[in-house]
């Protein structure tokens, strides 16, 4: 709404710049401008237009480590920020390892050079983005008899700027864009309904592909008609790479630097050891432009980088940034994130992805011969434990019978640990697919996995 | 970031004004929602207090609604400039030409309602800081077991104040305080978590019913448990459910298909069925934003509708869902006072507040002696449902067997699934206890507070995910 962007850079060199002497202070500030459309029926249900911005500081006297924040760039309310996160160093417990991150841990990794903003993401016509919600809707409803309509069809874009600097020399800023646009369809049959989703991502409007976005919803929706559930077995698995997706992000929780420090891992006293099949090699590249995380820095404005993390089945890395690293004796990885600027920097992968094996997913089917394709899991938060790796999950998807989907499935679980898929991960899929969010997936057979049912 | 700012959010005579300029270019009802938010965390680690930290928030988000069409702007600059250049930004989403009707503002706003004991702004933060190490020094002591503590204390006090072309004037004082304890166990069979976490709408008063110490033993004893757990069982059991601990299965299983909103875009398998049997009779469940000070109490809700009472279950037959306003006005009803939101940043959506299922006749102890055979739940860990196909699913965080009418041996964490209407109707034992569970309910990407509450009870067959063979 406002016709120039804050200076962020100033903002936060200007909170920097007041560091009292022996004391370490960063400022973090970030700024969007976001449009988000919804509709339903062939109109609009609603239109949001929005701008935000906030700022979050971190304080260190004597090892103590205060945070505050503001969700303002307000002069004003920004101001007072230092102090308040002043006074709450106060009351933290003294660390050694609390050093901010320097000018020298953030030396000696070239900073990649990535093209993640688009101008015409901020000059796109709201219209233009209503009428491609518009016609998601319409393609997703058109393209078979039995979808009886759409639970929801969203458009959205953001443009995000953000900035670092530090007391001791760090300075960082970087910027970027993102569209998408999603679709949940739902078929039926009679009184049953089945409900599958589909969506395109990209930098701007005109990267996305909003007949794909409603086929694959429509594919996933009506293939699951008639689903019910199977008897209690033990099954080979083949994951849709959305559901591998979401799995990698129980392996990014667990290569977690700060889990590590705190013994909250399964990947506990293993760096070095096999802990998966020799077909497994996992990295973290935030450098790849194509994942919707890539960022030339981190949270705490350190250059990110290729972090190899599972190579060749055996654990070989874990993510660390400026604390957690100075707690482990090991150097900071750029892999600090955090949820925005109300609170201090984590650690977290932003790119996961697996290295894509030789096969395509129809010949993964057929490897398979009788097992179960899992199209969407539920429960991903409350039923899995990234420190014992234990895993149950709620699962739809279709039966596999001699190589081909058969019979669509749904009302069962599907439960192993993640050490346990791991080692037993038969074929991990040639189709890599940059999704949203933190990894990318691919088709992945799991040798065998508890299928509870009827 | 004090507990001293009580003045207005917004003067009435620049809200009336907004108001104008959001309807200016057509629509049938613009409303002005002002918050400002302020709280306090503090979080020990491997036992250190890390680190403190503070925020503040503030800002307006105007909506302009005509027919089905809503148009929304936030701001956070709360000058009667920045609300204008929202309010038009809003009204551009909805533009009809002509001007809609703003109605007169009553002079002052309805609520807030009664005000927090001990506002946390109040408390000295060391206060805050020392219940931290209590609870790590409780957590340790229980066994050698336990390798690591985490304890979080977390405040927040959110004022809003919301106003709307029909007239609607009201506000809000809403204060929050939870606490946290985190235990990791070690054994034979590896690294266990347990957790316990009260919270209550209420200020640092919360301290004189929730001791930090009993709160890390209940976290510590749940890890500990897990340690000589045996895996779970899989396929179809009788589940009971322990007093508390199940009341997530009904926000899940049913509360979420009962908000308008889903109905109304026919994504619920509870649409047309108000009068039908949908339960069995023993189930009455309620949803109350009123109840006591519960995780979901409030005075208004987040478009000035007074929180209310309001039966969805009775005895088996389903008798209304529940309703935010512009749902309401486009059904020609009352809202429910169901409407809610996570910030100003957000359109307020259906959402449910405190959700339990009303205690029954059975003495909680019979109903496990009369279960041959089946899975005793003490602790759940969240789910989530297809509302549009009832499917849902529930983490077990600490469960036992019950063999021969007996509670046994704990057994690892596993996912519980169900399909909603079925397991409503599967509900054969309800008992005369209750207690209550406070959670985040999320919903289209807004977290808000909710509890949920039950009675011990029985559902006949649940699918229970484990590994056991």
């Amino acid at each position: 709404m406002s016709e120039a962007p804050p200076d962020l850079d100033a903002i936060v060199a200007a909170i920097a710049d007041r560091a009292a002497p022996g004391e370490q202070v960063e400022a973090y500030a970030n700024h969007a401008v976001e449009t988000d459309v919804k509709v339903h029926g062939g109109s609009v249900a609603e239109l949001t237009v929005a701008e935000s911005g906030g700022v979050g500081v971190r304080v260190v006297v004597g090892g103590r480590l205060g945070y505050a924040w503001v969700g303002s760039l307000a002069p004003d309310l920004v101001a007072g920020v230092l102090d308040e996160a002043r006074d709450n160093a106060r009351f933290a417990a003294p660390d050694e390892h609390n050093d901010l991150p320097t000018a020298a841990d953030a030396a000696g990794v070239a900073v990649a050079a990535l093209d993640l903003w688009r101008d015409e993401c901020t000059t796109v016509p709201t219209a233009e983005k209503v009428a491609l919600a518009l016609a998601l809707e319409r393609i997703a409803t058109g393209l078979d008899p039995r979808v009886r309509g759409v639970e929801s069809v969203h458009y959205g874009d953001a443009a995000a700027r953000s900035a670092v600097a530090s007391s001791l020399g760090v300075r960082a800023s970087s910027r970027r864009t993102v569209s998408s646009c999603s679709v949940s369809a739902l078929a039926g049959e009679g009184d049953a309904t089945r409900t599958g989703s589909g969506f395109s991502v990209g930098r701007t409007l005109a990267e996305l592909d909003p007949d794909r976005a409603a086929h694959d919803a429509v594919t996933r929706a009506t293939r699951l008609l008639g689903a019910a559930p199977v008897s209690s077995r033990r099954v080979p698995v083949v994951f849709d790479p959305l559901v591998t997706r979401s799995l990698l992000g129980i392996l990014g929780a667990a290569v977690n630097g700060e889990a590590m420090n705190k013994g909250r891992s399964m990947f506990l006293g293993r760096l070095d050891q096999p802990v998966a099949a020799a077909s497994v090699t996992l990295v973290d590249d935030p450098t790849d432009a194509r994942a919707s995380g890539a960022a030339p820095y981190d949270a705490e404005g350190i250059p990110t980088r290729r972090n190899p993390l599972i190579t060749d089945g055996v654990l070989c890395g874990v993510l660390h940034n400026t604390a957690t690293a100075r707690r482990a004796g090991v150097a900071t990885t750029g892999s600090a994130v955090r949820a925005g600027y109300a609170s201090p920097p984590g650690v977290g992968a932003r790119a996961l992805a697996l290295a894509p094996g030789p096969r395509s997913p129809d010949e993964i089917l057929r490897i398979a011969g009788d097992a179960f394709f899992v199209q969407s899991v539920s429960g991903l938060h409350s039923g899995t434990n990234p420190v014992s790796g234990d895993l149950s999950l709620g699962a739809e998807g279709l039966l596999i019978r001699d190589g081909e989907l058969a019979d669509p499935v749904r009302g069962v679980t599907i439960a192993s640990t993640v050490p346990r898929m791991l080692r037993d991960v038969v074929e991990v899929g040639s189709d890599l697919t940059w999704l949203p969010g933190a990894a990318a997936g691919l088709t992945l057979l799991v040798g065998e996995m508890a299928l509870s049912g009827a | 970031m004090d507990g001293r700012d009580d003045g207005p959010l917004i003067d009435r005579d620049v809200i009336e004004r907004t108001l104008g300029v959001a309807l200016a270019r057509g629509g049938d009802f613009a409303e002005v929602f002002a918050e400002d938010r302020a709280g306090v965390t503090a979080r020990l680690d491997d036992g250190r207090v890390e680190e403190l930290s503070s925020g503040r928030s503030r800002g307006v988000g105007i909506r302009v609604v005509r027919g089905e069409t809503t148009g929304f702007a936030h701001t956070a600059d709360c000058s009667p400039a920045g609300l204008a250049a929202a309010g038009a930004a809003a009204a551009a989403a909805t533009e009809s030409g002509g001007a809609g009707r703003v109605a007169a503002l009553p002079d002052r706003p309805v609520g807030p309602g009664p005000r927090a004991g001990l506002l946390p702004g109040t408390v000295a933060k060391d206060a805050k800081v020392a219940l931290l190490e209590r609870a790590d020094a409780a957590a340790r002591a229980r066994s050698g077991s336990i390798r690591q503590v985490s304890a979080a204390y977390a405040d927040g006090r959110r004022r809003i104040l919301v106003a709307n072309s029909d007239g609607v004037f009201a506000e809000d004082d809403q204060v929050r305080t939870r606490f946290t304890v985190t235990c990791v166990a070690e054994g034979d069979t590896g690294l266990h978590t347990g957790t316990e976490s009260p919270g209550r709408t209420v200020g640092f008063e919360l301290f004189d019913d929730v001791d930090p110490e009993e709160v890390a033993r209940v976290a510590a004893d749940r890890a500990l448990a897990l340690l000589r757990a045996r895996p779970a069982p899989s396929g179809r059991l009788p589940v009971v459910l322990k007093r508390g601990a199940g009341g997530v299965l009904f926000h899940e299983a049913c509360g979420h298909g009962l908000e308008a909103d889903l109905v109304r875009r026919d994504a619920s398998v509870f649409r047309g069925r108000v009068g039908e049997m949908v339960a069995s009779p023993l189930v009455t469940l309620v949803d109350d934003g009123t109840y006591g000070r519960e995780w979901g109490t409030f005075a208004v809700d987040d478009e000035g509708t007074p929180a209310r009472r309001n039966v969805l279950i009775d005895q088996g037959v389903l008798t209304d869902y529940i309703w935010d306003l512009v749902r309401a006005r486009a059904a020609g009803r009352p809202s429910s006072g169901n409407g809610r939101r996570e910030t100003y940043r957000h359109l307020p959506m259906v959402r449910m507040t405190n959700t339990y299922l009303v205690a029954g006749a059975d003495d909680p102890s019979d109903i496990i002696a009369d279960t041959e055979h089946g899975l005793y739940c003490a602790a759940l860990g969240g789910g989530q449902v297809n509302t549009a196909t009832g499917d849902f699913v529930f983490g077990v965080t600490e469960a036992y067997l019950i063999e021969h009418g007996e509670i046994t041996e704990p057994v690892r964490a596993a996912q519980l699934i169900g399909n909603g209407p079925e397991t409503l109707r599967l509900v054969d034992a309800v008992g005369n206890d209750f207690d209550t569970w406070a959670g985040t309910c999320g919903k289209d990407g807004q977290g808000v507070p909710v509890s949920a509450g039950q009675p011990t009870l029985r559902v006949a067959e649940l699918t229970v995910g484990g590994t056991a063979s």
